[in-house]
């Protein structure tokens, strides 16, 4: 909280704008330039230094280091049981890690509760359970959060202040719902997790973790969200993306951390890779070339010729 | 249909000249200019009916009046105010447990042992009273602490073992039941309780729990008092509190309520301390009604309380549904125990009405929720 708002003056809490009602920055370009240069004197938003995790006698993660600076992307690419998962909960305060450090602003943290990471402003959106599908959108978008007026027993929410600024908020991620009173299920899984990243945005995350956002979407959708991850950035979020997918990991990362069974296969800035390195790597290298020979000599099934 | 992503050239949710605007015109709230406003305007303009087809309690409601107009015509004597005031009553008893057990099931859990609970509370208030020789109002109050206490058994049972509810109050309804029979033999002597009605406070207790308010020629029930107040503050909880919120979301979804901060363990807690408030107003009629209370008493009422929330809208899934709902659904109870008496029908087929009845209203609110998604 304290270490890095020197370096970064552009990066103004969106919450505090929200309440006042009166943007502090003007100007939408700054936030974009800034950044850059600065955050190399910064204090890492997140850093994960030698972290390793273990489930009884099994090892999920096993040092395994990882740096989040503000307006950038961090990518983490693995296969299914890289460890991705063990990584983001350990971020988000689902799980502890066991040995190694994890630094938020320079502070060394131990998170109990994705409670306790929300309050320190790490807000995470997971690939299936980023809403209540049966709740309207405008429930879901204060959920854990809800503001009220009156007070002690008489408190209720504030539900028009809930509802004008669910719409508003959406509309400015070119959201425009006819309704903000409809199950949030009807919306499309795109939609779904923007209204959540625009959720973690409202209430001031200095940090997104994003877990697969794009996973089980298509082409034009993926590119909708991955927009909305860009417009975070831009904001002066530091953003994790999980993802197994290097073409989109590429589109928008500052920073790469491979993962491979649970240890750390490379970790990598952008300047000096390229897409084809990353996906080669990222899909196994060598055993992709190998699969690749097994396909093209497999004989025929008897039974199809 | 739902939205069209329009192409925001700076894309930023952060600040930018456009989103001043838009915000000022939302936080001025007052027709102010701009898309807000305009919006807002849209809400206001969607079709009542289709409102109305997005409630919950809607296919109880259509089902309450099917029943009404039945026994209207069938029954000559239903339509008397006295024989309305008896299927009030009839439908108080149950709403008065089935809204909070609607509460539970709509924060996702099921509780068995809620039949058996409201008989416990109300040997809890009579044996305590009786054997201390303290005013009754001791052991009614003592009746409050132990209910509240095998709900709160219930609740953190389920959030630390995470077993399922319905196991777990399975358990504690097989448990209740034994304690019932087995401690009051013990202490009674008998499996009833003995009479209390010359005690201390019997009198007040029973104004407060069982007296009857004349409105002009027609005797309510106060239980119908307790249960019409129990379906504003349910209601008023649900929809209006930050509480209510969180009981649609860990009925919902409670992985994800948890991982955007509700506190999940603490809301089914209160759920099943709120559905041992019912058992005990339930418990303290019963008692302060009769005078005494037969130990065996209970044993099934547990699936009437979900059977009128269900028909009163609630997915046994959890995640939706309404206090509303569950009230209706115990007034088309009420209204069909009764009902079958006035039209002199044989009562044993109350049950067979009842289970019929169920199934229908399961039909009708799941077909009614698929029209209205699909009108959106």
């Amino acid at each position: 909280m304290t270490g890095d708002k020197d370096g970064n003056v552009a990066d103004t809490p969106p919450k505090d704008e929200a309440a006042a009602g009166a943007p502090a920055v003007q100007d939408p370009a700054p936030p974009v330039q800034d950044p850059a240069p600065a955050v190399q004197d910064t204090v890492p938003l997140v850093e994960l230094t030698d972290v390793s995790k273990f489930y009884g006698n099994i090892r999920a993660l096993e040092e395994v280091s990882l740096q989040v600076h503000a307006g950038e992307i961090t990518c983490v690419l693995g296969d299914n049981g890289a460890g991705k998962s063990t990584l983001i909960k350990i971020v988000a305060g689902l799980h502890q890690h066991d040995t190694g450090t994890f630094r938020i602003n320079g502070e060394e943290a131990r998170l109990a509760s994705p409670r306790e990471a929300l309050d320190r402003g790490i807000a995470t959106v997971y690939q299936d359970l980023a809403v209540v599908p049966l709740m309207p959108v405008w429930r879901n978008f204060f959920l854990g959060s809800e503001p009220t007026k009156g007070r002690g027993p008489f408190a209720r929410l504030d539900v028009e202040s809930m509802r004008r600024t669910t719409h508003s908020e959406l509309l400015r991620m070119g959201i425009d719902l006819r309704d903000v009173d409809q199950p949030i299920g009807t919306l499309s899984g795109g939609e779904r997790q923007c209204v959540a990243i625009a959720r973690a945005v409202y209430f001031g995350a200095k940090v997104l973790v994003l877990d697969e956002p794009t996973a089980a979407l298509g082409v034009k959708q993926s590119g909708v969200v991955l927009k909305y991850v860009a417009a975070a950035r831009d904001a002066g979020l530091g953003v994790v993306l999980i993802t197994h997918n290097p073409h989109h990991a590429y589109l928008v990362g500052d920073r790469f951390v491979l993962l491979k069974r649970g240890t750390m296969a490379g970790s990598h800035r952008k300047d000096g890779l390229e897409l084809d390195e990353l996906t080669r790597q990222m899909s196994g290298g060598s055993e992709l070339e190998q699969l690749s020979h097994e396909l093209e000599r497999a004989p025929v099934p008897q039974h199809l010729q | 249909m739902t939205a069209a992503p329009t192409p925001t050239p700076s894309g930023a949710p952060g600040a930018t000249e456009e989103n001043a605007t838009t915000q000022a015109g939302g936080t001025a709230g007052s027709g102010g200019a701009g898309k807000t406003a305009g919006s807002d305007e849209r809400l206001v303009h969607r079709p009542l009916l289709q409102r109305l087809l997005g409630r919950p309690e809607l296919g109880a409601v259509v089902g309450a009046v099917a029943v009404f107009v039945v026994f209207s015509v069938v029954a000559e004597s239903f339509l008397r105010a006295s024989s309305l005031s008896t299927v009030l009553y009839a439908s108080s008893t149950l709403g008065i447990m089935a809204v909070p057990v609607a509460l539970l099931m709509i924060g996702g859990e099921f509780d068995l042992s809620t039949g058996v609970m409201v008989t416990t509370s109300s040997l809890v208030s009579s044996m305590f009273s009786y054997q201390m020789t303290a005013n009754v109002w001791v052991g009614v109050g003592v009746s409050l602490l132990v209910t509240l206490g095998i709900g709160l058994f219930n609740g953190y049972m389920l959030v630390r073992t995470k077993l399922p509810s319905f196991i777990i109050t399975l358990g504690t309804f097989l448990m209740l039941t034994g304690l019932n029979l087995g401690l009051t033999k013990l202490i009674s002597g008998t499996v009833s309780t003995k009479t209390i009605s010359d005690m201390e406070g019997f009198a007040s207790a029973k104004a407060l729990f069982a007296s009857e308010l004349s409105i002009g020629p027609v005797g309510i029930q106060v239980t119908v008092v307790w249960w019409l107040g129990l379906v504003v503050l349910a209601t008023w909880l649900l929809l209006r509190t930050k509480a209510g919120n969180w009981i649609f979301a860990v009925g919902g979804g409670q992985h994800t309520a948890r991982a955007v901060g509700v506190p999940v363990a603490r809301t089914k807690i209160g759920l099943y301390l709120g559905v041992a408030l019912g058992a005990w107003i339930s418990g303290q009629h019963l008692l302060f009604n009769y005078d005494v209370v037969q130990s065996g008493e209970g044993v099934g009422n547990e699936l009437i309380y979900i059977a009128a929330a269900v028909i009163g809208g609630c997915l046994l899934t959890g995640g939706y549904g309404s206090a509303v709902g569950a009230a209706v659904g115990a007034f088309i109870f009420g209204m069909t125990s009764k009902g079958i008496v006035y039209a002199q029908w044989e009562p044993d087929w109350f049950k067979f009405f009842l289970g019929a009845m169920l199934l229908v209203a399961v039909l009708l609110n799941a077909y009614i929720r698929k029209r209205a998604e699909a009108n959106r």
